[in-house]
């Protein structure tokens, strides 16, 4: 298996990464490389296998629907990047 | 005082031999004399630790001190902390100030009243095998500080191993407490998945992540779990069920105790002279009452391929959140709002996160799910029943925790592949959710050998009890290195 470079810049895409020109090259033959080694996996018979998603076999816990947690925006907010208004800012997405 | 285990540290509390006070200024003085040479600490949080260690004595002379009260222990720096920077290892969450408490960290230092000494390095958002990924540098191990400490817990083992903190928390996705306290000298546990919360502890692969402990010994580490472990209503998948005492456990003679041996863990590619010390250490178990019995994990084999699908493609949507807007890193140069992600998080993320994100993301991209991600749950599954069939033959199942000793700074770090088959011995246990340990078991050119050891599902306890057994029959956990020149 392996990905070309274009693969890569639309991973890169689905992902939300900016890769760097020079990097696809190389995270191409890295990439094939890792999954060279997953492709083990086609030679498994699963046939009849259950997915396991999960270590314990366990239904979702489930709470009352009661408020538990205080308004702690304005602290949570201390450290973003850009707020005003107890508003999260990034670049104007609308002309 | 770096060398005493928990027992004399809180026998020395109790007795007046020295404050908390006494005790973390010491261990603080041996961090700023030593540290740089390791580079086992991302933050070192003095004022905290006095103010902890103050309240500690005042709680010891009240008569209302538990067993860690007073007593120094290092946070991996992947576990929130009010307050104090929380980076997991990353430049996106370099300037990243928690704004709550880990669980655990609410556990070890407000409830049972333990010193937060700092923050240990780690590889970055816990991916990597040699601690070689931290934005924050490389950490070196101890006793040969050109070589690694393991990974993704390198900063805590270093800190543990060279005496400047106790004990440290750690955490294991895939191997990431195991590996680097056996190439360190360390004991390390990684508990059954939903034994000790992950409420707080970054999430790297949800399913996969689980926290625990490094320390000298298995007493030391019992005593650390013992406080660590327990439901949490805050984590959904923390399992509600009483925590076993594990002290009491320790000392239960290991008469016809059944230890499985898989064939597949002595296979070709294991160093013949780590070989030898696991047999050294089944001869050990054996003359203490334990009989072994010979068993295949067929499916083990193919732990790594099946790791390498299931933790990226978790790891890809658990850290979609870092995207520029909320917190964490942003990028100064973005002029749309699709170029704030991408180059926040371009540059926010090393190679080895960007590369497991990539991975992640085509394994779970239409048209290779199935053939990618199903396919590898499913061979989960294979993996899990492995052991549940092992488990009705044995009572642990033994093991070596990795196929060499440490191995050279910068020797796999542009290798992605060699560096993952590090951990082709113990990534099976967090695929089946099972708990696992390593413990020291010999020296190979210098160099510390690690024994591996699984349990069934909640049996922490036994596993613990086991080493417990071998380490009074032995020294090698005693052995330290040099203070570092």
């Amino acid at each position: 298996m392996s990905l070309t470079a274009d693969q890569v810049r639309q991973v890169a895409h689905l992902a939300r990464l900016e890769l760097k020109p020079e990097q696809v090259e190389h995270y191409a033959s890295q990439l094939s490389r890792i999954l060279d080694m997953v492709s083990e996996l086609s030679k498994v018979d699963t046939q009849g296998v259950d997915p396991m998603a999960h270590p314990l076999a366990m239904n979702q816990r489930l709470r009352p629907d009661a408020v538990t947690e205080p308004d702690l925006r304005a602290e949570y907010q201390a450290h973003s990047p850009a707020v005003q208004d107890g508003l999260f800012l990034v670049p104007k997405v609308i002309e | 005082m770096h060398t005493l285990s928990f027992r004399q540290l809180a026998d020395g509390l109790r007795s007046k031999q020295f404050s908390s006070q006494d005790l973390t200024r010491h261990f603080l003085g041996r961090i700023a004399a030593l540290d740089s040479k390791l580079n086992s600490f991302i933050t070192v949080t003095p004022e905290i630790a006095l103010e902890q260690a103050k309240a500690a004595d005042a709680r010891l002379a009240a008569g209302k001190a538990t067993a860690l009260t007073g007593i120094p222990i290092a946070q991996k720096d992947i576990f929130c902390t009010r307050g104090v920077r929380t980076s997991c290892g990353s430049r996106m969450l370099d300037k990243f100030i928690a704004p709550y408490d880990a669980t655990v960290v609410t556990k070890l230092h407000a409830e049972a009243g333990s010193v937060m000494l700092g923050k240990c390095n780690m590889d970055e958002f816990a991916m990597g095998s040699s601690n070689e990924t931290s934005w924050y540098g490389q950490v070196k191990n101890p006793w040969d500080p050109t070589r690694v400490p393991g990974g993704s817990s390198g900063g805590s083992v270093a800190a543990v191993a060279a005496g400047l903190a106790p004990a440290a928390t750690a955490t294991d996705t895939g191997g990431s407490i195991r590996q680097p306290a056996a190439l360190t000298n360390l004991t390390g546990i990684k508990p059954t998945y939903g034994r000790v919360s992950r409420f707080g502890m970054i999430a790297f692969a949800s399913s996969l992540d689980q926290g625990g402990v490094v320390a000298h010994s298995a007493e030391d580490s019992a005593l650390v779990l013992q406080a660590m472990a327990g439901f949490d209503p805050r984590d959904s998948t923390s399992v509600d069920r009483p925590v076993d005492d594990y002290l009491a456990g320790l000392d239960r003679p290991l008469d016809g105790l059944r230890i499985g041996l898989p064939r597949e863990y002595f296979a070709e590619g294991l160093a013949p002279a780590i070989r030898t010390c696991i047999d050294e250490a089944i001869r050990e178990l054996q003359k203490l009452g334990a009989r072994t019995v010979e068993l295949s994990l067929p499916h083990a084999p193919l732990s790594v391929p099946t790791y390498y699908v299931v933790a990226p493609a978790e790891a890809s949507s658990n850290l979609a959140r870092f995207d520029g807007v909320r917190y964490g890193h942003r990028s100064e140069e973005a002029r749309t709002l699709e170029e704030l992600y991408k180059k926040s998080r371009g540059e926010g993320f090393g190679p080895e996160v960007q590369r497991r994100i990539m991975i992640g993301t085509y394994v779970l991209s239409h048209g290779y799910y199935d053939a990618y991600y199903l396919q590898a749950q499913k061979v989960r599954k294979l993996i899990y029943e492995d052991f549940r069939k092992a488990f009705e033959q044995c009572d642990v199942v033994l093991g070596p925790t990795t196929t060499d000793v440490a191995f050279e700074l910068g020797s796999k770090s542009d290798d992605p592949v060699s560096m993952y088959l590090n951990d082709i011995y113990t990534i099976a246990a967090n695929l089946a959710g099972i708990p696992a340990m390593s413990l020291p078991c010999g020296f190979v050119r210098g160099l510390p050998v690690g024994l591996q050891l699984m349990g069934n599902f909640f049996e922490e306890g036994r596993l613990l009890n086991v080493a417990h057994r071998y380490q009074q029959a032995t020294d090698w956990h005693t052995r330290r290195p040099p203070d570092p020149s």
